[in-house]
């Protein structure tokens, strides 16, 4: 028996989402008393046989071909039906992100197979035979499912930020698989590129400093900026000003936005709606500086300022000033 | 934050309008140590108050509705808060321009300045309208928009601040506790709270908070559907929050709002939703808030086709939110205030909109502070107003039902309901319904208003039984009033009573205890009866009367129709608990007959057998002189026990006379053959209620007598006041004193011709009186003279009018004017005070 | 061109998401029901690219004949055709799903033509299965990539731009294509009252659903457990900067 994880990189970095994936999937196969292989996609990736091998798979499968030098979901997606044929997994794990369910999803429509994204919890009794009892979040992770996967083979995505990459090295083999790809999916793959410039995104910031239908404008967003460039942060906001046309909807924080986990959150005038919060709750600590001691998000920061934040804001930015100068 | 309190003075449910503003005026009239809560978070709990269109009309047929929104205008201003933008009302039925009429006359009794507007005046101010379709407009240009969660919020924080409330949100009442009666705790998911005094200012909820306590507020959530559609070039450049006067599309029940770039479109027009307070999802589980219900799209797209029809720049705007918003109903459309007649110190200040909510939170902190309100008479918003069947969930969404598509409607002041008819029916039912009776509702009684058997009257008195030319003064009458009138006059007539409400109080105690809520002296001889006014503990009137004295120990309290459940109400609210006063309400055991006429005395006299001392059954000598006026007699009418009680509002002699429900059919019968001779027939409320009793000037409760007034200004104040103590007396001594700056007069009309060349009958609604120069006539205390009561006098030939003077136009041949339909009309000053037109001595009465 | 766009309809929950006794379902007895989000924004993507180069949109959805409502709602924000695949049931599993659509669009195509274009949410909003558009694009035999933030026409192709940490990553497809676009794409248009108006005119075709069902199989939904916090509260008002800035040096982000 094996369980297999799916590991997503980009032309050869390994994504923080795959090592969850490592350690979720090795935790699996124990439960299993299975074998724990990983499957790297082209050959960019190989040298991070290295790393996987720090996470414990016995086995690295590196699927090969020319066609494989970039991103691409189709292929991506025919390289893990054409592994999962010849290795037949009981488990096929990847990462609860937008690539991650993209490929389980065009492996899944390949292989002609049930696959559940978002899973939370697998079924601490499964050893392999029977059908696989997951938790997987549904709404944006604002309510759950518990679904059986009835399938000789179970597909699934790992929800991002559930599980914390943790090693235990062991010696991998390699197992070079070389992919047939046909023209067919030569199309999909990613054609051309513009490059982030160089800083933080609304993704990685370590701070983020967030404003919500109390901020009132788009004007009103300065000394929001102000903060997060004293914090070395960026500014984000909640879907109720992306609505109001303040603020572009890259900015926008929750289910439909972007998920973060910065290391503070800072919630200016945001009351803290469920479709706010999934995107922000992974925060590891959030700051809420509202006028109302009683709003949803006062009530799960951890800590919080009760007061305008037109007043509030500013007056943080003058104490940084005065401590830290530049 | 504050540790939840164990105990306060008062608690006060609720954080929306209603609840903010009582919180307000209750500290600033004395109150401390008060507790305010709502399960909400604040400043925006989610109860309607968060998504009210927030606009102010404030000319309104009804006195209570209107003072109570210019009293919450006034304050608006005071904090700020309120946007003067003007409104338009506009029609497009010709119906609705004689409307426009009627309101120009209400606008005039309260002062508000209002003009009619052509089409193309309409369109000069609100250049995006398609005038066409108009036919013309009313004007108001104090029509505001407020900002009333920013007022509720300041009036909060104005309580807190003065130290004598705090706050809790988020904290949802789990259980009302009741201690004998009274109001002891409010139990929340934060703890127990102690409390003197309990408020459920719970909008739409406030039914199922006070279900815990065992009370009821008889209210619905209703559904009234809006949306906000922009942006809108025209609205964006005007660079305001509303720069243009908020339209009212009268005839499609609609209106347009213009909130800053966009159009807020509201209707009334949708068939009537209603929702169960237990039913309204959660603050958590709502998409926008509890209030804010999905719009239910199919109600509403009859609506959008009539809004573009107006401005057909809607019809491109985008629809940026729509909701089935929902707001609270009452069967009769009016609030429901006060002490709650169940639970004692628990008090309702509910189905209130954001117009009145300020007003009528002042109203509420008067009342709990004084015992009644100073702003003006609660009289029908008083919860007590409600029958036991009038709060049920038939009723209240039969009557809801019923008058939410009315809410833009044209309602006459008689307008009589089409639901919940035949709910309480006399046991002469039979005989009225043979004789081809119009019955009117009296509080679900049917109650016959005149007869189609007495048609061929109108013939007889041709004379004054003219038709009247217009439909609007002929709605809901008849010139068979007039000659029932007539005949009665002439001859005899009888009356259904079981309207009446009889309270029988026994006991040690009841001397007492009646003394104590009685103007007059009730320590009469048994077999007497005293007329008496009630009073608030400021002086005004509280309710009107009549006690007979059955026995040594034994009173019967006789009232109206419309106020027994308020009477009702007084009385158990003041009895005393020790037991010494026992009250019996027999409303719904015994029937009345009222027979009057100067054919009276013959026919019960042919009717009428008592037992003598002989233990014979012998005639009964209804002679005024065995059985003077005033007096009650015990008598058997063909074997039918009754009781006799020589009294009359019509100004003839006869009586009233009571028998079981059981036997009523019986007694009618009895009454009818032996009147037959002498001409009898059965006579509608018609009479007794308007044409007999304005000829004879009397008063009634909640039209001429108001607990703005008192009896020295209606005339009713008597010699001498009695010595034992009684509610109001201090205030009733001190306005014996004092001159009174308005009497009660009867006028005339001098000439009813209208423009058009036709004769008008004003219906009694309001209608000022004015100066010959048009001028309203407002007294020191700031009340307006305006008519509490209009009929016709068919024995005078005369279609008077009854109302309030000041002193200097309190002259017997002084001439006025009364305003009706925006038409100045002549009429002079007959009566200064009670005295009666009609046979000015009593002698028929009492001969 | 003609572009089909695939939406379903969900309800539109509040801050708390109750569930109906059964498990089975949400409860949305006070709830209305939208076009799930990245569906809406696929619609209103799809409205302006037949603005731009003329067309026709038809919006499909595949659940209860309530979804009616939504289909009106597309079309009242510029969709020009509605085709409703009634279920009896609120939700199908995804491979159940993909395969009925797959089979209806194929018999659309075989009466009107080969659409353009076929447009799908990259996830629902309630099941966020993330793979009914991806089955039947490959049951389709057509490309699809998931993710649009971008999506243009050029040359006849379609140009994709979608969002990763690295930066924006585009994606050319030859037409007939399919694409999973995501919220952010644009801001969808409001309908209008002439539109909804119009909406109630336009006809609705009905196809059969046929699929077999999948190994995805719910036992029950349940709601997440609270997260209990204990809120230290720093302070009322600008006196509260102090505070907060120790805050931020104790978690070290001036470092």
């Amino acid at each position: 028996m094996t369980v297999l994880a799916v590991v997503e990189h980009d032309r050869g970095t390994i994504t923080d989402a795959s090592l969850g994936v490592l350690t979720a999937a090795r935790n699996l196969a124990k439960q299993m008393g299975a074998k724990f292989e990983a499957l790297t996609i082209g050959a960019n990736a190989d040298a991070l046989s290295e790393v996987i091998s720090k996470y414990g798979a016995t086995t690295v499968h590196q699927a090969h071909n020319a066609m494989l030098t970039d991103f691409g979901p189709e292929a991506w997606g025919e390289s893990i039906a054409q592994v999962v044929r010849k290795t037949s997994p009981q488990v096929v794990i990847s990462s609860g992100t937008e690539r991650g369910h993209e490929i389980i999803a065009q492996a899944a429509a390949r292989l002609d197979l049930p696959a559940a994204m978002n899973c939370l919890e697998f079924d601490k009794d499964f050893n392999g035979t029977q059908p696989l009892k997951v938790v997987r979040a549904r709404w944006g992770g604002s309510l759950m499912e518990e679904t059986e996967i009835d399938a000789p083979i179970k597909l699934v995505t790992l929800a991002n930020h559930i599980v914390e990459g943790a090693e235990e090295p062991t010696s991998s083999t390699i197992a070079v698989f070389e992919v047939d790809l046909d023209d067919s999916v030569k199309q999909t793959f990613v054609q051309d590129r513009v490059e982030r410039v160089a800083g933080v995104t609304l993704a990685t910031s370590p701070v983020v400093v967030s404003g919500g239908r109390g901020v009132g404008s788009a004007e009103a967003f300065a000394p929001l900026e102000e903060l997060a460039g004293l914090l070395n942060g960026v500014v984000g906001c909640s879907r109720a000003v992306t609505n109001n046309g303040w603020r572009n909807h890259t900015d926008q924080v929750g289910q439909t936005g972007t998920r973060i986990a910065p290391d503070i959150y800072i919630a200016c005038g945001i009351s803290g709606a469920i479709q706010h919060w999934v995107g922000a709750m992974a925060s590891k600590n959030i700051l809420a500086i509202n006028i109302d001691a009683q709003a949803n998000i006062v009530t799960k920061a951890g800590y919080a300022v009760i007061g305008d934040l037109h007043v509030v804001v500013p007056a943080i930015s003058a104490e940084i000033r005065k401590r830290h100068p530049k | 934050m504050s540790e939840f309190p164990k105990s306060a003075k008062c608690v006060v449910i609720g954080a929306g309008i209603v609840g903010n503003c009582l919180v307000g005026h209750l500290a600033k009239l004395g109150w401390t140590n008060m507790v305010q809560i709502d399960k909400g978070p604040l400043p925006n709990p989610g109860g309607s108050t968060g998504h009210a269109s927030n606009f102010i009309f404030p000319t309104d047929h009804n006195k209570e509705m209107a003072l109570l929104t210019l009293a919450s205008q006034k304050q608006y201003i005071e904090m700020g808060m309120n946007n003067t933008c003007g409104g338009i009302e506009v029609a497009r039925n010709p119906e609705r321009l004689e409307e426009f009429n009627r309101r120009m006359t209400s606008a005039k009794s309260w002062g508000i300045d209002a003009k009619l507007l052509s089409p193309a005046e309409v369109k000069e101010l609100v250049p995006f309208i398609n005038e066409k379709i108009v036919l013309g407009g009313f004007y108001t240009p104090s029509v505001s928009c407020v900002d009333s969660l920013q007022t509720g919020t300041l009036m909060r924080e104005g309580a807190v601040k003065s130290g004598n409330l705090s706050v809790f949100a988020n904290t949802e009442v789990l259980d009302l506790e009741v201690e004998n009666g009274t109001i002891k705790a409010v139990v929340t998911n934060k703890g127990r709270i102690e409390a003197e005094y309990v408020v459920v200012a719970c909008g739409v909820w406030s039914p199922r908070i006070a279900k815990m306590a065992g009370a009821n507020i008889p209210l619905t959530p209703a559904v009234h559907q809006m949306a906000d559609v922009g942006p809108i070039d025209i609205l964006q450049k005007s660079n305001a929050e509303v720069a243009y006067p908020i339209v009212r599309d009268m005839d499609t029940f609609c209106y347009e709002r213009q909130t800053a770039g966009s159009m807020e479109v509201g209707s009334y027009a949708h068939r009537a939703i209603f929702m169960h307070p237990d039913d309204i999802p959660s603050n958590e589980a709502s998409a926008l808030s509890p209030t804010e219900l999905p719009l239910t799209q199919d109600d509403f797209d009859p609506q959008m086709e009539q809004a573009i029809e107006l401005m057909d720049m809607l019809g491109d705007a985008e629809i940026k939110y729509a909701i089935n918003g929902l707001l609270s109903l009452t069967p009769d459309a009016m609030p429901v205030l006060g002490e709650t007649v169940e639970v004692k110190n628990l008090w309702s200040a509910a189905a209130v909109w954001i117009k009145e909510g300020p007003g009528i939170a002042q109203l509420v902190a008067e009342w709990m502070t004084y015992g009644y309100p100073h702003l003006c008479d609660p009289h029908s918003s008083d919860i007590s107003r409600f029958y036991a069947h009038e709060k049920t969930e038939h009723h209240i969404y039969a009557r809801c039902d019923e008058h939410f598509n009315k809410t833009y409607g044209i309602v006459h002041p008689r307008e009589q309901w089409g639901t919940q008819r035949n709910m309480r029916r006399s046991p002469f039912y039979p005989r009225e319904e043979a004789a081809g009776a119009t019955f009117f509702d009296a509080r679900g009684w049917e109650r016959p208003q005149w007869f189609a058997s007495n048609e061929k009257l109108v013939t007889k008195f041709a004379s004054v039984c003219e038709p009247r030319p217009h439909e609007w003064d002929a709605r809901w009458w008849s010139p068979i009033s007039n000659a029932e009138h007539l005949q009665m006059r002439e001859s005899v007539g009888m009356v259904d009573l079981t309207a009446f409400n009889e309270f029988d109080f026994t006991g040690p105690g009841t001397m007492n205890f009646l003394q104590h809520m009685c103007v007059n002296n009730v320590d009469v001889p048994v077999g007497r009866s005293v007329y008496t006014p009630l009073l608030t503990p400021g002086g005004g009137f509280r309710g009107d009367l009549t006690i007979m004295r059955l026995g040594a120990e034994h009173f019967r309290v006789i009232t109206g129709a419309f106020d027994g459940g308020r009477d009702n109400y007084w009385f158990k609210r003041h009895m005393p608990q020790d037991g010494s006063v026992i009250f019996t309400d027999m409303s719904s055991a015994l029937c009345t007959i009222g027979v009057w006429g100067p054919n009276a005395e013959k026919t019960m006299a042919k009717a009428t057998q008592n037992i003598n001392a002989e233990g014979k059954l012998v005639p009964f000598d209804v002679s005024q002189k065995n059985f003077p006026y005033g007096s009650v007699r015990e008598v058997l009418i063909d074997g039918v026990p009754a009781t006799m009680f020589r009294i009359s509002y019509v100004g003839e002699n006869g009586w009233e006379v009571y028998t079981k429900m059981e036997h009523g059919l019986r007694l009618w019968d009895s009454i009818a053959k032996a009147g037959e001779e002498f001409g009898i027939i059965p006579v509608g409320m018609g009479v007794y209620a308007v044409t007999g009793r304005i000829e004879k000037g009397y008063r009634l409760m909640g039209a001429e007598l108001e607990s703005e007034y008192n009896p020295v200004e209606a005339g009713l104040n008597r010699a001498k006041v009695k010595s034992a103590d009684f509610i109001g007396k201090a205030a009733y001594m001190k306005a014996r004193d004092e001159k009174p700056c308005a009497i009660m007069c009867t006028l005339e009309m001098i000439d009813n011709t209208s423009k058009a060349g036709i004769k008008r009958y004003p219906t009694g609604g309001n209608e000022p009186i004015l100066t010959k120069t048009g001028e309203r006539i407002v007294d020191a205390k700031g009340r307006v003279s305006r008519v509490t009561t209009a009929g016709a006098a068919p024995s005078l030939g005369k279609y008077l009018l009854l109302a309030y003077l000041t002193p200097e136009h309190a002259v017997e041949g002084n001439e006025l004017r009364v305003m009706y339909m925006n038409e100045l009309y002549p009429v002079r000053v007959a009566r200064v005070g009670s005295q009666p037109l009609f046979d000015p001595t009593d002698a028929r009465m009492k001969s | 061109m003609n572009i089909l766009v695939c939406v379903k309809r969900v309800p539109a929950p509040g801050a708390r998401i109750n569930i109906t006794s059964d498990g089975q379902q949400v409860d949305t007895a006070f709830l209305g029901f939208t076009v799930s989000p990245h569906e809406e924004c696929a619609v209103e993507q799809a409205v302006q690219l037949i603005e731009k180069h003329g067309g026709d949109v038809t919006v499909l959805t595949l659940g209860p004949t309530e979804a009616e409502e939504q289909l009106r709602t597309a079309v009242s924000t510029g969709a020009t055709k509605a085709v409703l695949v009634p279920i009896d049931t609120t939700d199908w599993d995804p491979q159940r799903t993909a395969q009925a659509i797959a089979k209806v669009i194929g018999e659309l195509e075989a009466t009107n033509g080969k659409y353009d274009l076929v447009l799908f949410g990259n996830e629902s909003a309630d099941s966020c299965g993330y793979q009914v558009g991806v089955r039947a694009a490959l049951k389709l035999g057509r490309p699809i990539v998931n993710g649009a933030k971008g999506l243009d026409i050029e040359n006849g192709v379609a140009v994709i731009r979608r969002e990763s940490d690295a930066g924006v990553e585009i994606y050319k497809l030859k037409m007939p294509a399919c694409v999973g676009v995501k919220e952010g794409i644009n801001l969808p248009r409001y309908p209008t009252m002439k539109g909804r108006l119009a909406s109630k005119k336009v006809e609705i075709t009905q196809s059969t659903a046929s699929g077999e069902i999948g190994g995805l199989k719910l036992i029950t939904l349940k709601r997440p457990p609270e997260r209990a916090s204990n809120t230290k509260i720093l302070g009322n008002g600008p006196e509260a900067a102090s505070a907060v800035v120790d805050l931020l040096e104790e978690l070290g982000v001036f470092k």
